[in-house]
């Protein structure tokens, strides 16, 4: 099965990187880039690191209306999307067992990609 | 003297009917899931192997308590199951491949029932879906029942039930016994959903609701399937020991007019010791078998203590108080804290014990039994005001009537 892996930031987090030494940062960085090379055979898409929540920018749609645009992400709050990327595994729990051993942010989503041949 | 006879026809006729209520619970309970177990197997679709079991078993709470249960009530469920799964199937393209996989699950078949259990236990359900479908799938439960049980609207138990085995083959939930390292924390999930339909049903069994199906008995029933299919794990035999102690004191627990009785005032000898020493027989070829005891293991040992004590004065506290400590140990929980207190209240008297309460106030200002012994220990202490507060706080949370009518009478003679 496809699933996306969200991986989510929080300000606690983000704090924590920033009082980080240099050395200590790329150390973060290493174990991140070893975390996709232990799973290599099953991302099969992405590891994007996105830019930080307050470069995002928002489009609601509104019926027939002229679309609102807005400043930041689609919910505002204390957690915010920082990456993502697709794997393919064989159900759930591969899912779990591989993102139990995420070395980085401190929360991540998995999210099952909808089968589009499937037809639902 | 006249209507002593018609009196004693109509209580026969209950006991009669209680009886083959229980009959018809116990077929099923004993029959569906296995025979959800191979369906789900069979079809690789778990949400549709479900519905036609809980069809059959709706059809079986119709027929049975008319007809009687039948004499091979597998092959009763199989034959209704099958029937409605013709219907559905007949719409499927790969009708042919699947209804050659339909046939009657062989009576010698390994057990496949602890797929079951551990997919409906899976950590990606919410605890009230966990719940919920172990006692349908598992257990063998309607909707209605479940509803019953824990005084919901049926079509919130219904919408709960559709949402998790939407969820279970949309976000890939395996039907599978964990592995390896897997296993502790799974199984961990499956103890507690066991634990919380035992603590629901024991604390809400009271006799105007002895029409509902009973909680405990499925509790006990999903911990003694869980020990006979996993030997080797400990924690499944504490709390089937744990189970059974407290349900071996159940005759006790209610006087006549079904009120709650407590440990220090219940009739001792309406307690089943036969039960006790089998519970405490299995809890010690448990301990011995393996080193360090967990968390239900050790609630079973305090059960023990308590079921061990001819009367409320032999008591060892002591050993209470030591096997709280080491509870607390590996699982703190301020409801642990607060029966330690209490264990503490008579090694070292009620000052200490309200000293060991502290701090738990914050915790636990919503449980009624929290101030329940606060009172208590403050009338001890003759502090009779604040002991009265307390009951009537205790009072106020309380839902449980039974549990209620207690601390009315605590505050009417305190």
């Amino acid at each position: 099965m496809k699933y996306v892996l969200m991986f989510v930031d929080t300000e606690e987090y983000a704090k924590e990187l920033a009082a980080m030494t240099d050395e200590e940062r790329a150390e973060a960085v290493r174990q991140v880039e070893r975390w996709f090379a232990d799973h290599a055979g099953k991302v099969s898409m992405g590891g994007s690191k996105l830019q930080p929540g307050h470069t995002a920018t928002t489009v609601r749609l509104q019926r027939g209306a002229e679309p609102v645009i807005t400043d930041g992400p689609f919910v505002e709050g204390k957690e915010v999307v920082s990456g993502f990327c697709e794997i393919e595994v064989e159900d759930l729990d591969e899912a779990l067992r591989m993102v139990r051993t995420w070395p980085a942010c401190p929360t991540v989503e998995i999210r099952p990609v909808q089968d589009m041949h499937a037809g639902r | 003297m006249t209507d002593e006879v018609p009196r004693r026809a109509a209580h026969d006729r209950a006991a009669h009917d209680r009886a083959a209520r229980e009959e018809v619970a116990r077929a099923v309970r004993e029959h569906a899931g296995r025979l959800a177990a191979s369906l789900v197997s069979l079809l690789g679709d778990f949400s549709a192997a479900e519905d036609l079991v809980q069809d059959a078993v709706e059809t079986a709470l119709v027929r049975w308590p008319v007809d009687g249960v039948p004499e091979r009530p597998e092959a009763w469920l199989y034959t209704v199951a099958r029937r409605r799964g013709l219907d559905l199937l007949r719409r499927e393209s790969n009708y042919r491949d699947k209804l050659a996989l339909l046939r009657q699950p062989e009576p010698g078949e390994p057990d496949d029932r602890l797929r079951l259990v551990f997919t409906c236990c899976h950590p990606a359900l919410t605890r009230q879906a966990q719940v919920a479908l172990t006692l349908r799938v598992v257990c063998g439960l309607t909707t209605a029942q479940i509803a019953a049980a824990f005084l919901t609207q049926e079509s919130t138990v219904a919408q709960r039930i559709t949402r998790a085995k939407k969820k279970i083959a949309s976000a890939g939930i395996p039907y599978r016994v964990p592995s390896g390292e897997e296993m502790s924390g799974r199984l961990r999930e499956v103890l507690t959903v066991i634990y919380l339909l035992f603590n629901e049903g024991y604390l809400s069994s009271t006799l105007d609701r002895a029409q509902a199906r009973d909680l405990v008995d499925d509790a006990e029933w999903l911990a003694s399937l869980l020990t006979g299919l996993m030997p080797d794990e400990p924690e499944a035999a504490g709390l089937l020991a744990l189970i059974r102690l407290h349900r071996a004191r159940g005759a006790a627990r209610f006087g006549p007019d079904g009120r709650l009785v407590l440990l220090a005032d219940q009739d001792r000898s309406l307690w089943d010791r036969a039960a006790i020493d089998q519970a405490i027989q299995l809890l010690t070829r448990t301990a011995r078998r393996h080193r360090s005891p967990g968390p239900y293991q050790l609630q079973a040992a305090i059960a023990a203590c308590h079921a061990e004590a001819q009367r409320w004065e032999d008591t060892d506290w002591p050993q209470i108080a030591v096997l709280y400590d080491m509870l607390l140990h590996l699982a703190p929980s301020p409801v642990a804290r607060l029966n330690r207190a209490i264990a503490v209240r008579y090694v070292d008297g009620a000052e200490a014990a309200l000293a060991a309460l502290k701090d738990l106030g914050d915790t636990l200002d919503h449980y009624p039994l929290y101030h329940a012994t606060r009172a208590e220990l403050l009338r001890d202490l003759g502090r009779r005001q604040e002991a009265r507060e307390s009951d009537e706080r205790a009072l106020a949370l309380t839902a449980n009537p039974a549990q209620q009518a207690l601390l009315e009478e605590r505050i009417s003679w305190a």
